[in-house]
C-alpha cells in the first residue's frame, strides 16, 4: 500500500496500466451497448427507450462512486498526508462531473417518453443535479488551491463534506414520495429481468474500467505538471 | 506517530457531527421534500380547496373512464391503505398511463372531496420486464418473470 504511494512506482504502474483499462473498458462497453441496443427484446410498457438504461445506469453509478472516490482519497491525505491521495481525488472530479452530467442528460431524455416531462424536482434528480454542482466547485477549488498555493487540505475538507450527498440520493427514493422509481438492484437481488440484466453488468464493468483509466491519465497529468513547475521554478532560482 | 492519530480522530469526530446534522436535517425534510402525497396522506392533512398540490398512487383497475366528450377521463388513485380519491382530468394521457400503473397527477383538489388535474406523470415501477411476456396468460408470465428474474417477489 505504502509502495504505490511512490509517486515514482505509481507513474511506472499507471503507464502501463492506464492504456490497458481504458482498451479493455472500451471494448466492453462497445460490446454490452451493441447487445443492449440491437439483441435484447424492448421492453413491456416503456418499449424500445427501455435501452437507456444501459447508459444511465453505469454513469449514475459512477457518478457517485467518483464522489466516493473523492472522499475516500481526502480522508487519506488529510489524516496520512500522502501527497498521491490529493493528486488521486483530483484525478476522480472531472471523470466523475462528465459522468454524472451523462446520466443526468440520459435520465432527462428517458423522462421525456416515459414519465411525460423532461425534468421534475424530486428528491432523487434533485440530488443527482447537486452532485454535479458540488463537481463543479470541487474542481474550481481544487483549481485555485493549486494556483493561489492555497493549502490542498482546503478541497481534501470540501471533497468530505460533500461526501454527505452520496447517501442521500442513494437514499431518496426511499425516504421520499418521487417521481423516480425505487432501486431495482438491491443487495442480491433485481427486479430487472435476466435478458436486461446481463448486458447492463457488463455495461458497468466496461465504463468502470473506462473511468478508472481515465482517473489514471488524469493523475499522470497532474503529476506531470506539478513536476514541470517545479523544474521551471528550480531554473529560475539557479538563474538568479 | 501521534500527530497522524490525533488527525484521524478529529476528522472521525467531524464525520460524525456532519453524518448528525444531516440526519436531523433530512428528519426535518422528512415530509416536505417529498414529491407527492399519497391519497391516504391527502385524506389525513388535506390541503385548501383549489390549493396546487400533487396527488400520487396507483390507477385503480377498472376505474378508468372516458367521458362523452371524448377528452375528459376519470379514474380513481389508490394509495398502500384502502382510502382512494377520484381524479378527473382533460388532455393528452401519457405513453406508460394504464390501470394499475403509478400516477402522479398535478392539480387541485375541490370541495367535494375530486381530484382535478391539470397535468399526468406516469410513474414507473422497479420492473423491467421483456415484451414477449405480454401476450401470455398472466399465470404463464408470472411463471417466466420468476424463472428469469433473481428475487423479484
Amino acid at each position: 500500500m505504502h509502495g504505490f504511494a511512490n509517486p515514482k512506482r505509481f507513474l511506472a504502474l499507471a503507464s502501463w496500466l492506464t492504456p490497458l483499462l481504458l482498451v479493455s473498458g472500451l471494448v466492453l462497453t462497445a460490446g454490452a451497448l451493441f447487445w443492449g441496443f440491437t439483441q435484447v427484446p424492448p421492453d413491456r410498457l416503456m418499449g424500445e427507450t427501455v435501452r437507456i438504461l444501459f447508459i444511465h445506469v453505469p454513469t449514475a453509478w459512477l457518478g457517485m462512486g467518483g464522489w466516493t472516490a473523492i472522499a475516500i482519497s481526502s480522508l487519506v491525505f488529510l489524516v496520512w498526508r500522502h501527497p498521491l491521495a490529493a493528486i488521486a481525488a483530483r484525478g476522480a472530479a472531472v471523470p466523475g462531473l462528465i459522468f454524472t452530467l451523462i446520466c443526468l442528460a440520459t435520465g432527462s431524455i428517458w423522462g421525456r417518453p416515459t414519465w411525460g416531462t423532461w425534468w421534475v424536482w424530486d428528491g432523487r434528480l434533485t440530488s443527482m443535479l447537486v452532485l454535479a454542482f458540488l463537481y463543479v466547485a470541487y474542481i474550481a477549488l481544487a483549481q485555485s488551491a493549486e494556483r493561489e498555493g492555497v493549502s490542498a487540505r482546503i478541497p481534501a475538507i470540501f471533497g468530505l463534506l460533500g461526501a454527505v450527498n452520496i447517501p442521500i440520493i442513494n437514499r431518496s427514493v426511499v425516504w421520499w414520495n418521487s417521481l423516480h422509481q425505487p432501486p431495482s438492484i438491491t443487495m442480491g437481488k433485481s427486479a430487472i429481468d435476466g435478458i436486461f440484466l446481463a448486458p447492463l453488468l457488463v455495461a458497468v464493468i466496461g465504463f468502470s474500467l473506462i473511468f478508472g483509466g481515465v482517473v489514471l491519465a488524469r493523475m499522470r497529468a497532474l503529476l506531470a505538471d506539478i513536476q514541470a513547475e517545479a523544474r521551471l521554478r528550480r531554473r529560475a532560482m539557479e538563474a538568479d | 506517530m501521534k500527530a497522524k492519530h490525533q488527525r484521524l480522530v478529529l476528522v472521525v469526530l467531524a464525520l460524525v457531527a456532519l453524518i448528525g446534522a444531516a440526519l436531523l436535517a433530512i428528519y426535518a425534510l422528512r415530509n416536505q421534500a417529498s414529491y407527492f402525497y399519497l391519497p391516504e396522506q391527502m385524506a389525513e392533512n388535506p390541503p385548501e380547496v383549489g390549493q396546487a398540490v400533487r396527488l400520487g398512487g396507483m390507477v385503480a383497475p377498472g376505474s378508468l373512464e372516458t367521458q362523452a366528450d371524448g377528452i375528459t377521463v376519470t379514474f380513481t388513485v389508490t394509495g398502500r391503505e384502502q382510502s382512494a380519491v377520484p381524479v378527473r382530468y382533460a388532455g393528452i394521457l401519457p405513453d406508460l398511463f394504464v390501470e394499475g400503473s403509478g400516477v402522479v397527477a398535478e392539480g387541485r383538489l375541490l370541495a367535494d372531496g375530486t381530484f382535478v388535474a391539470d397535468n399526468l406523470l406516469a410513474k414507473h415501477d422497479e420492473n423491467y420486464v421483456p415484451r414477449e411476456l405480454e401476450g401470455m396468460s398472466e399465470h404463464q408470465a408470472a411463471e417466466m418473470a420468476e424463472e428469469t428474474t433473481v428475487g423479484l417477489e
